[in-house]
């Protein structure tokens, strides 16, 4: 079993409230990320699924755990993991290219701007926003607003991509448009990608696996679900596989149901090895695959379930 | 239709104006001829003083005519008591411009090391809440004690009185700098300097240019009292010198220029602030 790209140990997260009461937000989390996967973290609200994102990227600081990228603790933010925020977070003063440029700058300080701007062109064009260089944020929707947000995260090539809940605020159609181009320009790229969700069906298109959270305070990892359908999906025909609604049932009886009574029923609960299951497979097969993993946070390459 | 309802309002304007012109005429118009002028008394007082009453308060004709003659000749210097008005307005925004870039000078930087640091921001907010209500005049007679020259004082009344605003606008402008663009600039590990100039500079300039065009307002304001009291030049002192020639025709002429100028330096300041703002 190779390293991951992204291992996640034993992270908790409290919060001290003015009375000096003590709130555990997460605890014991261990998952990893292997590299050119594709990782959804599914929970509700309140879980503290901001907050992983946060200590991944390193803008936040876990209060236990470790986060290790490549074999090296993260200490703080880094060019290897770029964000893309919910709220796209692009500067309204600069253009399009502006935003994408400065970014690009930040990354190779030593670039000529004719450089700069030439590899900023490759990513607006990757993202399908060639001829709206010289736009303000304010003059782009929803939707093309956060096309420059994946293009900037794009475009310092980083090692890892953290996406917080990013097409959340787009409306169903421009949100389906942009999950098909994040499914294409992963596929072109093998970009390694840990996103937020609580859209089960976007998580059931995008992410080669899915974890899922229980509900706050001392949310943990309840299981890590492996998506067994094709790589080459698409939105037409998803829904057409055979394992589609398996996986998708298994998804919504977790959220509604078990997410709230899994406190109770964790005694005999390894945190540090949540059980791995693929419920897209045939019943007779799908079993929990194997929850004692040695090492590694418990995570089965995938091509090993494939 | 349209084209009409632009009209309106400056056709209202003009109306508003010539109401005031038509007032101002009537009230300054010349007394009816004393009833018994004796004829006796008229030959001792002259025909002038006989035959009516003239008003002590100018004219509208009386003040256009001055503010003509001004305008064919703004710049002339005839000594220290007699120059043109254009003169003394420039020697009055010229005043003003240098306190105002001095005080721009230390408030941007200051104000940006308050914004960034809530520490440094606890420990410098007394001072500003106790110095910031102080009448910029009240430091006059400090300035010409420690400074012992009367224009260095007047533009260290107006450096005094245009700080405060630039200050405490710039320090909220930059503390309130979104979360998220800070974050940007973290995740794409950018130095502290590059964020200050590339991020927080541009975030924070429209607040920036709003106190700095509270400022230049109260830099005019202060600057004709401040004048007032130092004397020499300017328009203040141009004022308190047609005072004292009684030459109400003068002072009416100055208060327009005032607020002339006034208007300008606001409407650059307004045009430099549409520049740095960015719609959201």
């Amino acid at each position: 079993m190779s390293e991951p790209l992204i291992r996640v140990e034993g992270i908790a997260k409290k919060f001290t409230g003015r009375d000096g009461t003590s709130t555990t937000v997460f605890e014991n989390l261990y998952f990893g990320i292997e590299p050119g996967e594709f990782v959804c973290l599914i929970g509700h609200s309140g879980c503290g699924k901001t907050t992983i994102l946060n200590v991944l990227s390193g803008l936040e600081q876990a209060s236990s755990g470790y986060v290790f990228v490549g074999g090296r603790e993260v200490s703080g933010p880094s060019l290897d993991r770029a964000v893309i925020f919910q709220s796209h977070a692009l500067m309204p003063w600069l253009t399009v290219m502006g935003n994408i440029s400065f970014a690009v700058s930040s990354r190779w300080p030593e670039w000529s701007d004719a450089k700069v701007r030439e590899h900023a062109q490759k990513y607006i064009d990757l993202v399908n926003l060639t001829g709206s260089e010289k736009k303000r944020p304010a003059e782009l929707s929803g939707g093309m607003k956060q096309r420059v947000g994946i293009a900037r995260a794009l475009s310092i090539q980083p090692k890892m991509l953290l996406m917080d809940e990013p097409f959340s605020a787009l409306d169903a159609l421009t949100r389906g448009v942009l999950q098909e181009e994040v499914l294409r320009i992963c596929a072109e790229t093998r970009q390694t990608v840990f996103m937020i969700t609580h859209d089960v069906d976007e998580a059931i298109l995008l992410a080669d696996k899915i974890i899922l959270m229980t509900n706050g305070p001392q949310a943990k990892i309840a299981e890590v679900v492996v998506n067994t359908m094709p790589r080459s999906r698409t939105r037409h025909d998803l829904h057409k596989h055979p394992h589609y609604y398996r996986i998708r049932n298994h998804l919504i009886d977790f959220l509604v149901d078990r997410s709230k009574l899994f406190a109770a029923v964790s005694a005999e609960f390894d945190p540090r090895h949540p059980p791995l299951v693929s419920p897209g497979l045939d019943p007779a097969e799908a079993t929990v695959l194997d929850p004692s993993r040695p090492q590694g946070g418990g995570v089965t390459p995938l091509a090993a379930v494939r | 239709m349209t084209s009409l309802r632009n009209w309106r309002a400056p056709a209202l304007s003009m109306v508003v104006f010539l109401l005031m012109i038509g007032i101002w005429h009537a009230l300054t118009l010349p007394k009816a001829a004393p009833p018994a002028a004796d004829s006796e008394y008229a030959a001792l007082v002259g025909a002038a003083a006989a035959s009516g009453q003239k008003s002590a308060f100018p004219s509208p004709a009386d003040v256009g005519a001055k503010i003509w003659q001004h305008l064919q000749e703004p710049f002339y210097d005839r000594g220290p008591n007699d120059k043109g008005i254009g003169i003394q307005l420039a020697f009055s925004i010229a005043r003003v411009l240098t306190g105002y870039l001095l005080a721009a000078l230390v408030a941007i930087p200051v104000g940006f090391l308050i914004g960034m640091s809530p520490t440094v921001y606890r420990a410098l907010d007394p001072y500003i809440q106790v110095l910031k209500p102080i009448s910029p005049l009240a430091w006059m007679p400090l300035a010409l004690f420690t400074l012992k020259d009367s224009s260095i004082s007047a533009i260290f009344v107006i450096f005094i009185c245009s700080l405060w605003p630039m200050l405490i606008n710039t320090a909220f402008g930059v503390a309130s700098v979104r979360k998220e663009w800070l974050n940007v600039a973290r995740t794409l590990e950018v130095g502290p300097l590059r964020t200050a100039f590339r991020v927080i500079l541009p975030a924070a300039a429209p607040t920036i240019m709003t106190g700095m065009r509270i400022s230049i307002g109260i830099a005019w304001l202060v600057i004709v009292a401040a004048e007032m009291l130092v004397g020499g030049t300017g328009i203040g002192y141009f004022v308190w010198n047609e005072w004292n020639n009684l030459s109400i025709t003068n002072i009416l002429t100055a208060i327009l220029a005032i607020g002339l100028v006034g208007m300008l330096l606001d409407l650059l300041l307004a045009r430099l602030t549409r520049l740095v703002t960015f719609p959201e």
